[in-house]
């Protein structure tokens, strides 16, 4: 595989010799059953180097970065610290040597304070010393974390920047960083690049695992990039483009995205007026038949009560909530299915799926009551169990069997059937809230397909996001949250990048209609 | 030796456990039979083995099996939904004592033909409907004011066995009694009949049977039942697919009170025959060992069910034939349940004996 890569342009004159790597692994081998999840792995990250580890779901890049952090035992490979033979046996281990990793899934005590968190991860330390080794790094890279603060109180951005200073404070020389920016808002992305720029400066060597390339391109320096579980290349990422990264991942040369023509809007379908309801403060909105509307904001700017308020898990008085003519804000969630409402949360787990119930269970979640698949007292698993199997099938998704309990699918997969369930209801309307978070690229794109499919067929579709791209790719009105205010809803060749940051970050008032 | 935890839950565990709990607690009885200065074998004959040797010892045994079938049937359907009602015992006093009053008060020597069945089927009805009172108000307060069920019910199984005290020493008391807190005794004609002529097993047994596979059936092939794992999974999902957290609360602990209170009215109509302070062998308390024994599933139900009632008769046995105290029944339903709890462990971990340091992800 690749020779020895240049060291950081931003760094000192590069040395005459190629500097020995800070981390080699050789023909990292790992099999889980059937399932040859790293096949001879091999990859090289020098010191203050940030090295992006690219792939779609499956393609191993987590089974790699746990092997190397000593959660999981390569079936055979070497790995070599500083050019020595090490045994990772564990994370303990991992972190003694100095690498320090940050799971997609945060890994802090919500009801204790980030001081007590980090604590917790150092014990040696004295508090003290904790807080002046905290201040130093914080003045170092610039980070707005206060110590006194409750974790649960943090949004993700803050969490996440909480769990990068538990790594530092313990010296690490390998930083891992498993999907960092799937949680992050756009001006947030912008905080973590600068901040591991500065890391890598300071000669700390990074591992970036992502979907995204624009990140990738924007920060890295090197690619490697996985396919089923084997290295398909890796590249400096200056000398590459977008196109030949993703034909590097996927396998083949994707089909440029199609410019899609704007819906032309029918008749009004649902109207909705809410105000000071949970955080969302104010909002009309007004949706038809065959047209996407989007609207984006950083999370928590009140997307989970929109949604829910149209879903009809939160209700409202009657006339606030008008579909197809009828006033519904007071209507349960099943009678709002009923009439062609349907909801997909960003919770996929424990709210739109129940964990260990199996995917037929699952699909009968949504679909019970005055449908075919059951009606009246009595259930018969066969059609629930039936329907199942058939969107695993249309949407091509891994899982064991229909009777698989939803914790055993992977984030894109059970994704994919949450999606593929609600279509299957054929909704009138159908109202997701970040449909596509932590997905690799095919799945995503699978997604985004089966919505413009629904949108075609004439169902509106009210798309809540935090991905930027996806709301200008997808939809034909665009708006945002800030705040708990809604933003007006402007076609999308009216809204530019420009506005929609503002809409973001200003109030809907301030930001001019 | 270390606890690791397995990828998932293991299966094979769910129904190895309560064996292995059972082994266990056998293993204990004998040291405890030991260190009594007793010799084991004899005694966990006497214990497991004689009660049952016979056709009346069955018929016993079947007896006592009846309350705990009932009790056990109503908590699994809480259970499922992860609604913690430690209150059958207090719903099953209730249902005794209501379901007694109402008895009593049609006590007559003359009674017969038709107002014989409705003096019956009302004291049942005033059974079923005390019991519902008492889980109702557990209901109550853990809809209005989100207390915890699991302290409320507790709580209230104290305030049904002082009300039946209060009772037997008040209004119930028999007056030609003597002054013995107990209620008169039931004429002859309000008495369940027997299955088999001349064995006390009455057409309750039967009935609890029944319920049991109504159980079953509700289990794996309604929506109610499908919508009461859901709730039990997680709240979360069941308000996204629109199910009724507070109407499913409802409906299971008045379902669990009813049969509850339906076997407290049966214990006074069944085996006893007046109303006591000693009505409940603590059925309500060790129906909830039964559930859990048999993993909520009907038969898993029925078998916990038996082994429960032979440590309640094998105990009586113990008492009269080694001069044990009565207590030691509930040691060994003690000693079931903290095994079984303990065997749990191993369904979500695998035990590794080893000296190397296990990997633990950071948490």
């Amino acid at each position: 595989m690749a020779s020895a890569s240049s060291p950081n342009p931003n760094r000192a004159a590069p040395p005459a010799q190629p500097a020995p790597a800070r981390l080699e692994l050789i023909s990292i081998s790992k099999r889980f059953g059937d399932t040859l999840a790293n096949d001879s792995i091999s990859l090289r990250v020098q010191p203050g180097e940030i090295h992006a580890l690219l792939g779609e779901n499956g393609a191993g890049k987590s089974t790699l970065m746990k092997v190397l952090y000593g959660v999981h035992t390569p079936d055979s490979g070497s790995i070599l610290w500083h050019n020595r033979e090490v045994d990772i046996a564990d994370p303990n281990a991992a972190r003694r040597l100095g690498i320090g990793m940050v799971f997609q899934h945060f890994c802090l005590i919500e009801r204790m304070t980030v001081f007590e968190n980090l604590q917790l991860a150092l014990p040696e330390l004295k508090a003290a010393a904790l807080q002046q080794r905290f201040d130093a790094l914080r003045q170092r890279l610039g980070l707005q974390v206060r110590l006194e603060d409750r974790v649960g109180q943090l949004s993700a951005g803050e969490r996440q920047r909480v769990e990068i200073l538990r790594c530092l404070m313990a010296d690490v020389e390998l930083l891992i960083l498993d999907e960092p920016t799937s949680v992050l808002t756009p001006g947030e992305v912008q905080t973590l690049i600068a901040t591991l720029r500065l890391l890598a400066d300071d000669g700390c060597s990074i591992l970036f695992i992502s979907h995204k390339l624009v990140e990738v391109q924007q920060l890295c320096e090197r690619a490697t990039v996985l396919r089923a579980g084997r290295v398909v290349g890796s590249v400096r990422v200056a000398d590459s483009d977008r196109a030949g990264l993703v034909a590097m991942m996927m396998g083949e040369a994707p089909a440029a995205a199609p410019q899609r023509p704007l819906a032309v809007i029918g008749e009004p379908l649902l109207a909705l007026r809410a105000d000071n309801c949970g955080r969302l403060r104010s909002a009309r909105l007004e949706l038809a038949g065959g047209e996407i509307v989007g609207i984006g904001g950083v999370a928590g700017s009140g997307q989970e009560t929109l949604q829910d308020l149209v879903s009809g898990e939160q209700r409202l008085p009657p006339d606030r909530v008008r579909f197809m003519g009828e006033d519904i804000g007071h209507l349960s969630v099943q009678q709002r299915r009923l009439r062609g409402v349907r909801s997909l949360p960003v919770d996929r787990l424990g709210r739109a799926a129940a964990a260990g119930l199996s995917l037929a269970e699952n699909f009968l979640l949504t679909h019970y009551g005055q449908g075919p698949l059951q009606q009246g007292p009595w259930v018969d698993w066969r059609r629930p169990a039936g329907a199942a199997r058939q969107a695993i099938a249309d949407f091509a998704i891994t899982a064991p069997s229909e009777h698989a309990p939803a914790r055993d699918l992977s984030g894109g997969n059970l994704q994919r059937f949450l999606v593929a369930r609600e279509l299957a209801g054929q909704p009138r309307l159908l109202v997701c809230y970040n449909p596509t978070w932590g997905v690799d690229p095919a799945a995503a794109s699978r997604i985004h397909d089966a919505l413009q499919d629904a949108r075609q067929a004439g169902a509106a579709i009210l798309l809540l996001s935090e991905d930027i791209d996806e709301l200008f790719s997808l939809c034909d009105r665009l708006g945002a949250l800030c705040n708990g205010v809604l933003s007006p809803l402007l076609p999308r060749t009216e809204v530019s990048t420009e506005l929609m940051g503002r809409w973001m970050t200003e109030h809907a008032e301030a930001a001019g209609q | 030796m270390q606890l690791q935890k397995r990828a998932k839950p293991a299966r094979h565990m769910l129904w190895l456990a309560p064996v292995l709990a059972i082994m266990l607690t056998l293993l204990t009885g004998t040291a405890l039979f030991a260190a009594l200065g007793l010799s084991p074998l004899p005694v966990l004959k006497a214990f497991f083995v004689d009660p049952v040797r016979d056709a009346y010892g069955v018929s016993e045994l079947l007896l006592k099996v009846t309350p705990l079938l009932l009790c056990a049937t109503g908590l699994s359907l809480c259970f499922r939904a992860r609604v913690w009602n430690i209150g059958a015992e207090g719903q099953f006093l209730l249902g005794s004592l209501c379901g007694g009053a109402v008895a009593l008060w049609f006590n007559d020597e003359n009674l017969a033909g038709s107002a014989r069945i409705g003096a019956v089927g009302a004291a049942v009805a005033a059974g079923i409907a005390g019991g519902m009172f008492w889980a109702g108000l557990v209901a109550l307060l853990r809809h209005r004011f989100n207390c915890s069920e699991i302290l409320t019910s507790i709580m209230l199984n104290y305030v049904a066995l002082n009300l039946l005290l209060w009772a037997v020493h008040g209004p119930l008391k028999d007056p030609d009694g003597f002054s013995f807190p107990e209620s008169a005794l039931l004429v002859d004609a309000l008495l369940l009949p027997s299955v088999v002529d001349g064995y006390r097993t009455h057409v309750g047994f039967v009935l609890a049977l029944l319920l049991l596979v109504a159980l079953g059936v509700i289990g794996s092939r309604t929506l109610l039942g499908f919508q009461l794992r859901v709730v039990g999974e997680s709240a979360a999902a069941a308000r996204y697919a629109g199910f009724h957290e507070g109407r499913l609360l409802w409906l299971v602990l008045l379902a669990c009170g009813g049969l509850a209170g339906l076997a407290g009215a049966f214990e006074v109509l069944g085996p006893v025959g007046q109303v006591t302070p000693h009505l409940s062998s603590g059925y309500g308390f060790a129906a909830i060992i039964v559930v859990f024994l048999g993993r909520g599933h009907p038969l898993g139900i029925l078998l916990a069910a038996l082994l429960q009632a032979l440590t309640f008769i094998g105990g009586e046995n113990l008492q009269i034939e080694f001069g044990l105290p009565k207590s030691i029944a509930f040691i060994f339903q003690g000693l079931l349940l903290f095994y079984l709890l303990a065997a749990d462990v191993l369904v979500n971990y695998r035990l590794v004996i080893s000296g190397d340091s296990v990997a633990q992800v950071q948490g």
